[in-house]
């Protein structure tokens, strides 16, 4: 498979800018990974985590500190005026050009990228219909809704045709009606044969449309692989989570007895919850209850949740990704 | 090249929806100042009759110098600081420096448009004796030429360090300072009575504009000698140049 974006031990660290602060941040510390030709690869992380500035280094924005990116072939920092020729980018923020229409947004980007008028034209045409944005293409980006706003900017980051589509948390910020008109679109993309290069911090997102996920916290990926590989690699695959009341010592002899109850894989304890990972079995829960009645301990709350990237990040890092 | 213009092409479609408020913003200051200064003034004989000579250049630098900074610092204090904007011009298949100039010939652009708008508005309303001679023409030319380019370029220094909540205190600590030290209401050979004074103002790249107008549009008059019009110039040009270029890319690239 023909590689488009390569990425070795890439770094980047923050100087501080004063005296006053004067911690380092590591927002990228050493991370690689390869995205095929037509690939739908996602990026799945808390906020801070450091998909924004991969995607910063990726699209020429930020400079690195250490290690290489390349994309199709082209090293961003040798080569970034070559490098943006061939990347359309859809930003987090809305850096849509507020002093024009959002058909002279679409043409005017086009122009920038040499496209002859006749071509812009009809493809401005047509991606304003494809994207539902005809009707209101005269009018200033300004009057949009958040979902035609972001409609507006992968429009316009596809004008140019380019080689990968970046899009940085494309539905943050939108509502569930508009989230799902984007997720068509960008599936209607990519089974089109457009690579794209998604950063969420929604685990669904993730899991409804990307091929590979490499899942990033504090500047490092913790894991990469399939949806469905992912998930299957949460110990036993199901989670058990406990609240519980009960002094320390009725606590820590619930944790060591779970762990004989038929089906469980592994358990963690973090102050008064209980995390259960355990293989789907008759009467999981139900076991699990006795025994905390067995030694003592009161469980106020208990919730059990079927394989997800939520209970693999969790899992891997102790946190929940919308922490 | 193709994208330096596409991007001018976008900067020009921008300013000409815009173009009444311009002239407006250009206007109304040189109407205002020639018409009291120019005109109430002289017959209250408050001010000598040929104060208009000596204001009318200065009232052209100001204009001129005043055009082409808004017109680079406003749009980059807000691009950079609160819209976020300029990314849309960053990812286009140019250099950053490419932008970066692409920013300060607009600003170059709209100060000579500024400039051919406010000289005969002036001169109309003051009827000055001014003594444009042929052979000064290309003096004028150069000037206005470098005026232009300097007032762009501290534009682009000005616009990429102030922040967006701080453009009000830019207008008032920066703008008045140099409006009024700028030479622009009265000739810098006339300072001579005040000799710690006539020496300060040099810091103000304002003055060497007032004093090549001068020098171009009434020639007759005393005015600072060329060597030092143009050093002064040149020299503030190529300072806020290399600065604004250089902020201009820090600003662009974590």
């Amino acid at each position: 498979m023909e590689k488009v974006i390569v990425v070795e031990n890439l770094q980047k660290t923050y100087k501080p800018k004063s005296r006053k602060h004067s911690i380092e941040v590591k927002a990228v510390d050493g991370i690689s990974f390869e995205i095929d030709r037509g690939e739908f690869f996602g990026l799945l992380g808390p906020n801070g985590a450091g998909k924004t500035t991969t995607i910063g280094v990726l699209t020429t924005r930020v400079i690195p500190t250490g290690g290489r990116a390349l994309v199709d072939g082209l090293d961003v920092r040798r080569d970034p005026v070559a490098v943006k020729r061939r990347i359309g980018v859809c930003p987090q923020v809305n850096n849509l050009d507020r002093s024009l229409t959002g058909r002279e947004n679409l043409l005017f980007h086009a122009e920038y990228f040499g496209i002859p008028k006749r071509v812009r034209e009809q493809r401005a045409r047509e991606l304003l219909e494809r994207f539902q944005l005809a009707e209101r293409a005269d009018e200033k980006p300004t009057v949009y809704s958040g979902g035609m706003a972001q409609r507006l900017k992968i429009a316009r980051a596809l004008m140019h045709d380019p080689a990968i589509l970046f899009l940085d948390e494309p539905t943050t910020g939108l509502d569930p009606q508009a989230r799902r008109a984007i997720w068509d679109l960008l599936r209607e993309l990519n089974e089109k044969g457009q690579t794209i290069f998604l950063t969420t911090h929604y685990m669904e997102e993730a899991d409804q449309l990307c091929q590979r996920i490499a899942i990033m916290d504090k500047g490092k990926v913790l894991e990469m692989g399939t949806p469905s590989k992912l998930k299957a690699g949460v110990p036993g695959g199901y989670l058990i989570e406990l609240q519980v009341q009960s002094a320390d010592g009725a606590l820590n002899s619930l944790a060591s007895a779970l762990p004989a109850v038929p089906g469980v894989v592994e358990v963690k304890v973090q102050n008064n919850h209980i995390r259960v990972y355990a293989d789907k079995a008759e009467g999981l829960l139900a076991n699990a209850m006795r025994v905390a009645g067995e030694k003592g301990v009161v469980v106020t709350d208990a919730h059990v949740s079927e394989p997800s990237l939520e209970n693999l990040f969790l899992h891997l890092t102790g946190r929940s990704l919308r922490d | 090249m193709a994208t330096m213009v596409a991007l001018l092409h976008r900067d020009m479609r921008v300013a000409r929806r815009e173009l009444k408020f311009f002239f407006l913003r250009v206007g109304i200051q040189p109407i205002l100042f020639t018409f009291i200064f120019g005109f109430v003034m002289p017959r209250l004989g408050i001010v000598q009759s040929g104060y208009a000579n000596a204001l009318l250049p200065g009232i052209l630098a100001l204009s001129m110098t005043l055009s082409g900074m808004q017109s680079v610092a406003l749009p980059l204090v807000v691009e950079f600081g609160w819209t976020k904007e300029i990314e849309d011009r960053l990812l286009a298949p140019i250099s950053i420096m490419g932008v970066a100039v692409e920013k300060i010939i607009v600003g170059i652009i709209q100060a000579v448009i500024a400039g051919l708008f406010v000289l005969p508005l002036a001169w109309l309303m003051m009827s000055t004796h001014l003594n444009l001679q042929p052979e000064n023409f290309l003096l004028l030319l150069s000037v206005a030429l470098i005026t232009s380019w300097l007032f762009a370029a501290l534009g682009m220094v000005m616009g990429t360090i102030v922040e967006p909540q701080q453009i009000g205190l830019m207008f008032n600590v920066l703008l008045g300072p140099m409006i009024f030290f700028g030479c622009a209401y009265y000739p810098w050979d006339g300072l001579r009575v005040l000799p710690w004074f006539q020496k300060f103002v040099l810091i103000n790249p304002l003055v060497y504009a007032s004093e090549g107008f001068r020098a171009a549009l009434t020639p007759q008059l005393p005015h600072m000698p060329l060597w030092l019009i143009f050093g002064g110039l040149v020299g503030f040009c190529a300072f806020f140049t290399y600065l604004g270029l250089r902020q201009f890319e820090r600003r662009s690239l974590d």
